[in-house]
């Protein structure tokens, strides 16, 4: 199996604050894996990397091969390989729906208009909102303009999708509808990378989970092994809290 | 395409319902105390009222009749063409009325949110270049009119629009110039627009009206009103950059991450995601700086442009008539108040469809 991300001995600094600690990841392609860990953990910044929304300050990381940090041309193929997830949506709010699907492929790709409408209008369908293309998205629920937001991200036709906390910014009644598509996608043997507190979702499609503590990856392993019977103490304490909760 | 609004939004917030009259008026001690008050300044500006309306001469012939007990309007109608077209000359006028028809007719077109885009800055382009070519002439059989002839409401409308449109994208140049990462343009941006806001606009025009032709070389000057309306760009493009900053300010960053993490390139950001969201944004204090610069136009009578304003003053002052200052004035006022008031309705218009669309 190919690999699809690998990074090696990653730093992150913030001023003075280190964020990241020589964090090691490989994912396979079509794997699918699940980063966990509390709040301030490193997580985001983890996956913001991936993508370079943040510029990591030592280590290496590859994208299907292709390494970032020196050449700016890689930059712009990374980003248009890997689509992102974002926890507040970030939906474009002055155009509709379609729109925010059409304009993505027409200002990076140069899509003809027509063709990126066809393309919107599948994946739209896909996320089951086709019936929403007109409106904006301030007239649509947050667990709706998730859904837009993987149908936007899925018409760059990447290779990988990355989701930031997904579902944490939404009212509990509509994370399931968001993670129903998550559930979708990943029978299609997407690459995913996703940064989750839903437990229930990793045991059910994650092929490995890696807990981060302290912006380092304290313990990777099977979704069994890691809720199961986890290793390292930390990441017991951190389970038998989210699990209390 | 730059989208901002459409007006074929159908949700528009609901209206307050209305209080039944009496209880409105007199409901309060407050409320009576304030319908007592507004009915005896009625009283008192009703002579006033009557001076403009009522007791008015519309079309006395005589100027020594037109003044009896009311207002003069007879003047107006006399001194029309001095007004509206300065000392243009009247055999040419038809020209300078066309020109007030084609900025209009622009004006119109462009209010519809649907047309905007490259095409129609062209056709601005086009509209601006047949303006000038009909007011100048010396070319396709038109008798030439040097700038100092100009005058009167074609002048205030071109400088107002011409210095709005200039201003505009030298604004968000300079806008984005002073957010940005680059420092030495970000202290060139910094230093011309707090230059320019420390100025007085009166001191600009003076610059450039006065100053600049004795600094630069003969053969280099342009004529008087193409610095005049130099000068109202750079001071319109110096309020305007720091209100699109405010509306650049108001921008989550995660529009432009969202942007970055779809791969597209950062001009089209600017121009399709953030420029949009920011000017809608500041639709207010846009409607400001666009209303104060309207108005601003008539300062530069005091470098000898003669605008509307000055061609209005100066009509007055013929001696056959009885001083029609007031009536002048007042005419004039009227014109400001249509442009200014059109001005507000429609940012207001332009606002309800950004909220319908924003909230719902």
């Amino acid at each position: 199996m190919t690999q699809a991300i690998r990074l090696q001995e990653v730093d992150k600094f913030y001023g003075t604050f280190q964020a990241l600690h020589g964090v090691d990841l490989e994912v396979s392609t079509g794997e699918r894996v699940v980063i966990c860990g509390p709040s301030g953990s490193g997580k985001s910044t983890l996956i913001r990397c991936i993508n370079q929304l943040e510029e990591h300050d030592g280590g290496r990381i590859e994208v299907r091969g292709v390494k970032l940090g020196d050449d700016l041309r890689n930059l712009d193929a990374v980003r248009r390989e890997a689509g992102m997830v974002f926890q507040h949506f970030n939906l474009f709010p002055h155009v509709t729906v379609l729109e925010n699907c059409v304009m993505p492929q027409v200002l990076s790709r140069g899509t003809k208009r027509k063709a990126a409408e066809d393309t919107a209008r599948g994946y739209l369908d896909r996320v089951r909102i086709l019936e929403q293309a007109d409106k904006f998205p301030g007239q649509l629920s947050g667990g709706q303009q998730q859904r837009v937001v993987i149908a936007r991200a899925l018409c760059m036709e990447p290779k990988i999708m990355l989701f930031d906390e997904p579902t944490s910014a939404l009212d509990p009644e509509m994370i399931s509808e968001v993670l129903d598509v998550m559930v979708d996608l990943a029978g299609t043997a997407m690459t995913m990378v996703v940064v989750t507190h839903e437990m229930g979702f990793a045991r059910r499609v994650a092929d490995r989970v890696v807990y981060m503590e302290a912006g380092a990856a304290v313990e990777t392993g099977t979704p069994d092994q890691i809720f199961g019977t986890p290793r390292d103490e930390r990441t017991r304490r951190f389970l038998s809290k989210v699990m209390a909760g | 395409m730059i989208h901002i609004s459409d007006p074929e939004t159908p949700r528009l917030p609901p209206r307050t319902p209305h209080r039944p009259l009496l209880k409105l008026f007199f409901g309060d001690v407050l409320s009576a105390a304030l319908t007592a008050l507004a009915l005896v300044a009625v009283f008192m500006l009703l002579p006033g009222l009557n001076w403009v309306t009522l007791d008015a001469n519309w079309a006395v012939a005589d100027p020594d009749l037109c003044r009896q007990g009311g207002a003069c309007w007879a003047f107006i109608r006399a001194k029309l063409n001095l007004i509206l077209f300065g000392l243009y000359p009247p055999s040419e006028q038809w020209r300078a009325g066309l020109v007030i028809v084609i900025i209009l007719a622009m004006i119109l077109v462009s209010l519809w949110p649907r047309v905007w885009g490259g095409r129609l800055l062209l056709v601005w382009a086009g509209a601006v270049a047949a303006m000038l070519i009909l007011m100048r002439g010396g070319m396709l059989g038109l008798a030439p009119v040097p700038t100092s002839k100009w005058g009167g409401l074609p002048v205030t409308l071109m400088l107002a629009t011409l210095s709005l449109g200039l201003a505009f994208p030298l604004a968000v140049l300079l806008a984005l110039g002073r957010r940005g990462r680059l420092p030495i343009a970000r202290a060139v941006c910094v230093t011309l627009i707090e230059l320019v806001r420390g100025l007085p606009l009166v001191g600009l025009l003076f610059v450039a009206a006065i100053l600049l032709p004795l600094l630069l070389p003969p053969d280099w000057t342009v004529d008087k009103l193409g610095r005049t309306l130099a000068a109202l760009t750079i001071f319109a493009a110096a309020y305007l950059a720091e209100v699109i900053r405010g509306g650049l300010q108001g921008l989550d960053t995660g529009q432009t991450e969202a942007a970055e993490a779809l791969g597209i390139p950062y001009w089209k950001t600017i121009w399709h995601i953030v420029l949009p969201q920011a000017i809608q944004n500041v639709i207010p204090p846009l409607t400001n700086t666009a209303i104060v610069m309207v108005k601003n136009t008539s300062l530069v009578l005091i470098v000898g442009v003669f605008d509307m304003l000055s061609a209005a003053r100066s009509a007055a002052t013929d001696p056959a008539w009885p001083a029609p200052y007031a009536e002048s004035y007042l005419f004039v006022a009227l014109i400001y108040f249509a442009i200014c008031f059109g001005i507000s309705a429609y940012s207001a218009h332009l606002e309800r469809g950004v909220r319908a669309r924003r909230h719902s």
